[in-house]
């Protein structure tokens, strides 16, 4: 019969992902004529963020086959740390109990490690079974309970006395990397736990996880100011506000600041792109692709895969931390209600799927695509009803209320579309993984 | 005419083809043994049979009627069950739900059937409320084989009935088989315990490599000794 | 006795219409898994929709100058259960559907069908802007039933508002109706069939398609009931259960994906450890300071947890039993 098929009839993804960055281009600037090089500029800087975070999701998702639907969790995370970093010091914090109160809950909390640590090592003694689960989860309760006692009375003192504890008043860029290096310790703890369970279990537990993170962010007032956001953070490049000091005028030193925000971020992700490039094609990229196309036959050529997952899901989750941070120095606030699965996860996941998941070329084509799309529909859909409001209007039916709360929310539309399509007409995304080199 | 007809059947999975070219006839009155070694398309037969794989050449008559690609929702009501090897109980359900399953395509009472069926398989009266996944193996093969009985099949088809029974229960299970027969069903039926089948078998089929390389009644399939050096391990 | 009754009205009474919900709405996503395979994210989303549809049904009744002694919402479930059952339906065949034939993975599935959840929750805004409204349209009032406790020496009444006794009618009734549909009827048992095994039920000659339009149907239908009721209870908004749909998840599979029964029990027991870890047991416990020793006063607030970390609390659970247990608190699911 047909055994012997005729290859399949395949774009060159060369010229394919050529002609899409050129059609990239051409919508950047059109869109910078129409709305101005500012507003432009601002868009690139969260885009490219967004471009950063998207690579880390394809090192997961589409180099190792993992599931993360926490990457609100890990932005927030990022965002925390920047703010501790790099926000100046709050000396009303340092000249008051509060260092004191909270080295005693760090106490308190080290002793519920320990006391959670050793009954995990009961059996050593002789407790096994029924009553060594009895016992973890005494020793859980009364570690819980001995950090409450100390945390709670230092929480409300830093709160009524200091507002919170401020920051370290470091740079800018030491903030992204404490950002990483935090959002590398909860993955690996994450990975340990997680990894092992089926893939659709999976994403219920990491969504699960985040919104953890992100309740605990948002209700510890003591340290992230909770709900009343911290502002304004530092940049690591000129603010605006230097440009003007040297006379430069106000509109022109927005373009300023926000294009030398710009040169800084593509730098940096220049540099990670060509990082995870390299990986992708070398032998590690080679066995992670292995693993996530068939992990039982990868394990039975000794390869631990469950520790190579664990560096997927570590590394993935560092951009996500780092770029989390970017966008939260780049817009000089941290507001943790601001944070929702939709706007962050699942913006990300639409990224990757729509640009072709385990192409970076294509995630990055796709996270500027998606961020464009996103950013616009709103005052598109704002268009769209004031001509459908002056249509109801003049047929009687008075005009539609609420104009722009309503529109903001095609977007949110427009996005479950945008997946709802890929997924039934393009399933590989725009510039698919290529999978041909071991046919050739 | 033939209950069913084979027409040098060719089918597969999607990609190359496992089955290139296979016939067979059966009547309502046989029993038919499909054997042959690992990978001859044996119980692949019974599938493409069955619409559980793509047929993409020869033909399947069943009662004179074309029936290649079509599915158990239509075959069932036809006249035709199949007993699967591995998984073919559900294991939450009790006995009883089983079965009831097995007459899910008959609207009318199957009361009498029910009864049939139980009578045929005594162990399992006591067990009825009890659910199929606490059963033994035999007695799972069984409520396997009364389910696929609940639809008053005119051919009943048995993927490796045997398979995994310790030696008593694989002869009660090969009466039983004879009996279902006897009973007016007919039987097509893939068997490792090859000199066993054949013994009951008023046709054999011999394939290999998805065609068939002999064919008769089974008594002529055991005595002959090319079949024997070849496929019944001397 | 007040303190009793002070525990009735804040753990029993709200964890039992907390738990009916988690319960309603985590059947429907048990269902589903175990037809279906995959971990239908947009259920949440389908409750809000139900609420909707009620509300605009409610609406046009009320409009038409239709009054009753219960809510107007209630009275048109039935009509509303029937159109998010359809407008379920409708979304299968155009979103999950086409991939199932294309014999996608389930994660795929998964990934759609947070597509779907975005396209319900924005056009719902689209259409309805972001507001918060009340289920009881046309000036309705809220009952409120006081039971008086000073037969008993209570100087406070145990109170449960109308919407509240309805959902546990409802819910009853509801999980009544499945239990018979599913043990005794002959598309039920087929539903669990499948469930159990998905190839012999096809092997069998049951319609699958049948009973994937079957199993829409009682989620959709089960989905618009809690919707509903909860929007009844508290007030209808655009996302009035996508802040749920993780408990839910939660919820089924504690008691198991795939397993009705679990789902229910499943979402009283999230229900109920929400309730209690926030629960300040200081109220309760007051009285015991008159016997305690001086300095040993019980604190004004003896919460597990804090107010603020209630719905924390089923996520930790939720995590806790996927890495502990992943097949559920009850024995062999068949996944």
């Amino acid at each position: 019969m047909n055994a012997v098929a005729a290859p399949r009839k395949e774009p060159n993804p060369v010229r394919r992902a050529v002609l899409l960055f050129a059609a990239m281009f051409v919508l950047v600037v059109g869109l910078g004529y129409v709305q101005g090089t500012a507003s432009i500029g601002l868009l690139l800087v969260q885009a490219f963020a967004y471009a950063l975070i998207a690579l880390g999701l394809n090192i997961q998702w589409g180099y190792g086959g993992l599931f993360n639907f926490a990457i609100m969790g890990f932005l927030m995370v990022g965002g925390a740390s920047v703010v501790f970093v790099s926000f100046p010091v709050n000396m009303s914090f340092w000249n008051s109990d509060g260092p004191l109160l909270l080295g005693r809950a760090l106490i308190a909390f080290l002793i519920g490690v320990a006391l959670v640590f050793a009954a995990r090592r009961a059996d050593r003694i002789g407790i096994r079974g029924r009553w060594k689960t009895a016992l973890t989860v005494l020793a859980w309760f009364v570690a819980y309970i001995i950090y409450r006692s100390q945390i709670d009375p230092a929480a409300a003192y830093i709160e009524a006395n200091a507002g919170f504890v401020g920051g370290l008043g470091l740079h800018p860029v030491l903030g992204w990397v404490f950002g990483g290096l935090l959002a590398a310790l909860i993955a690996w703890w994450m990975g340990r736990i997680c990894l092992g369970l089926r893939t659709d279990y999976l994403a219920i537990a990491t969504i699960g996880i985040s919104e953890i993170l992100r309740a605990l962010i948002k209700n510890m007032d003591w340290l992230t100011r909770g709900t009343a956001a911290v502002a304004p953070l530092p940049w690591p490049t000129p603010i605006p506000q230097d440009f003007q000091a040297n006379g430069v005028p106000i509109a022109e030193s927005f373009i300023y600041a926000r294009f030398g925000f710009l040169a800084l971020l593509i730098a940096v992700l220049a540099v990670v792109f060509v990082l995870v490039q390299r990986a992708y094609g070398g032998p590690w990229g080679r066995m992670m692709r292995a693993i996530r196309d068939n992990h039982i036959a990868a394990a039975s050529m000794g390869k631990n895969v469950t520790g190579r997952q664990i560096e997927l899901f570590v590394l993935g989750s560092v951009l996500m931390g780092v770029g989390g941070a970017i966008l939260v120095t780049f817009n000089q606030i941290f507001d943790p209600s601001g944070y929702q699965p939709i706007n962050h996860t699942f913006l990300v996941w639409v990224m990757v799927i729509v640009g072709g998941a385990g192409n970076n070329w294509g995630v990055l084509i796709g996270a500027l695509l998606i961020y464009i799309v996103w950013v616009i529909s709103d005052p598109i859909a704002q268009l769209l009803f004031q001509g459908l409001s002056g249509w109801t209007s003049a047929i009687g039916w008075g005009a539609i209320p609420e104009i722009d709360s309503r529109a903001l929310q095609m977007r949110v539309f427009v996005l479950g579309a945008v997946i709802a399509l890929a997924l039934r007409f393009a399933p590989r995304g725009l510039i698919p993984e290529r999978t041909g080199e071991a046919r050739r | 005419m033939s209950l069913i007809v084979l027409d040098t059947v060719v089918g597969g999975y999607g990609g190359a083809p496992i089955l290139n070219g296979v016939s067979m006839a059966i009547d309502k009155s046989d029993i038919g043994v499909v054997v042959g070694p690992n990978g001859a398309g044996k119980s692949t037969t019974l599938k493409a049979i069955f619409g559980l794989l793509k047929v993409t050449g020869g033909s399947i008559l069943f009662k004179g009627k074309e029936i290649a690609n079509s599915l158990p929702d239509r075959l069932v009501p036809m006249g035709l069950s199949f007993v699967p090897q591995e998984k073919n109980v559900f294991t939450s359900m009790s006995v009883n739900e089983n079965l009831e399953m097995g007459a899910f395509t008959r609207r009318d009472d199957f009361s009498d059937t029910l009864a049939w069926v139980y009578d045929m398989f005594p162990p399992l009266k006591d067990k009825r409320r009890q659910p199929a996944g606490e059963l033994s193996g035999g007695q799972r093969q069984m409520v396997a084989m009364g389910r696929a009985l609940m639809s008053k099949p005119d051919l009943l088809m048995l993927d490796e009935p045997s398979a995994g029974l310790s030696p008593r229960y694989v002869i009660e299970i090969f009466e039983t088989i004879v009996s279902v027969n006897k009973a007016g069903v007919g039987i097509l039926m893939v068997e490792q315990n090859a000199r066993q089948a054949l013994g009951f078998a008023s046709k054999g089929f011999v394939l290999a490599s998805g065609q068939n390389r002999f064919t008769g009644t089974g008594a002529e399939l055991l005595a002959d000794p090319d079949v024997a050096k070849s496929f019944l391990g001397g | 006795m007040d303190e009793l009754i002070f525990f009735i009205n804040r753990v029993l009474i709200s964890g039992t219409v907390l738990g009916s919900i988690y319960a309603l709405g985590a059947i429907g996503v048990t269902l589903v898994f175990g037809i279906l395979r995959f971990a239908h994210f947009a259920h949440g989303d389908m409750m809000t929709m139900g609420a909707f549809t009620a509300f605009v049904l409610a609406s046009a009744f009320a409009a038409m100058g239709f009054s009753a002694p219960v809510p107007i919402a209630f009275i048109v479930l039935p009509l509303a259960m029937a159109i998010t059952a359809l407008l379920a339906l409708g979304i299968d065949k155009g979103f999950y559907a086409p991939l199932r034939d294309r014999g996608a993975k389930p994660v795929t599935l998964l990934i759609a069908s947070i597509g779907v959840t975005l396209m319900i929750q924005g056009l719902i805004r689209l259409i309805f802007g972001s507001s918060t409204r009340q289920m009881y349209v046309a000036g309705e009032a809220k009952d409120i039933f006081r039971i008086d406790m000073s037969w008993a020496g209570g100087t406070r009444p145990i109170s449960i508002t109308e919407p509240q006794v309805l959902m546990f009618a409802v819910t009853f009734l509801a999980v009544l109706a499945l239990h018979f549909f599913l043990t005794r009827s002959r598309l039920g048992k087929a539903m669990r069939a499948m469930a159990d095994n998905a190839a012999l039920a096809q092997v069998s000659g049951i319609n699958t398609q049948l009973v994937v339009v079957v199993t829409w149907v009682i989620a959709g239908s089960l989905a618009c009931l809690a919707g509903t009721m909860l929007a009844l209870d508290v007030a209808l908004m655009p996302d009035l259960a996508f802040n749920i749909v993780l408990p839910i998840f939660a919820a089924a599979i504690v008691g198991g994906l795939g397993h009705a029964y679990g789902a229910i029990v499943g979402g009283f027991l999230i229900a109920f450890a929400e309730t209690l870890a926030v629960f300040n047991w200081t109220a309760v416990l007051r009285p015991l300071n008159t016997i305690l020793p001086e300095g040993w006063a019980l604190p004004p607030n003896l919460a597990l947890v804090p107010t603020e970390y209630k719905l924390t609390v089923a996520f930790i659970i939720l995590v806790v039993t996927l890495l502990v247990r992943p097949t559920g608190i009850f024995k062999g699911a068949s996944t």
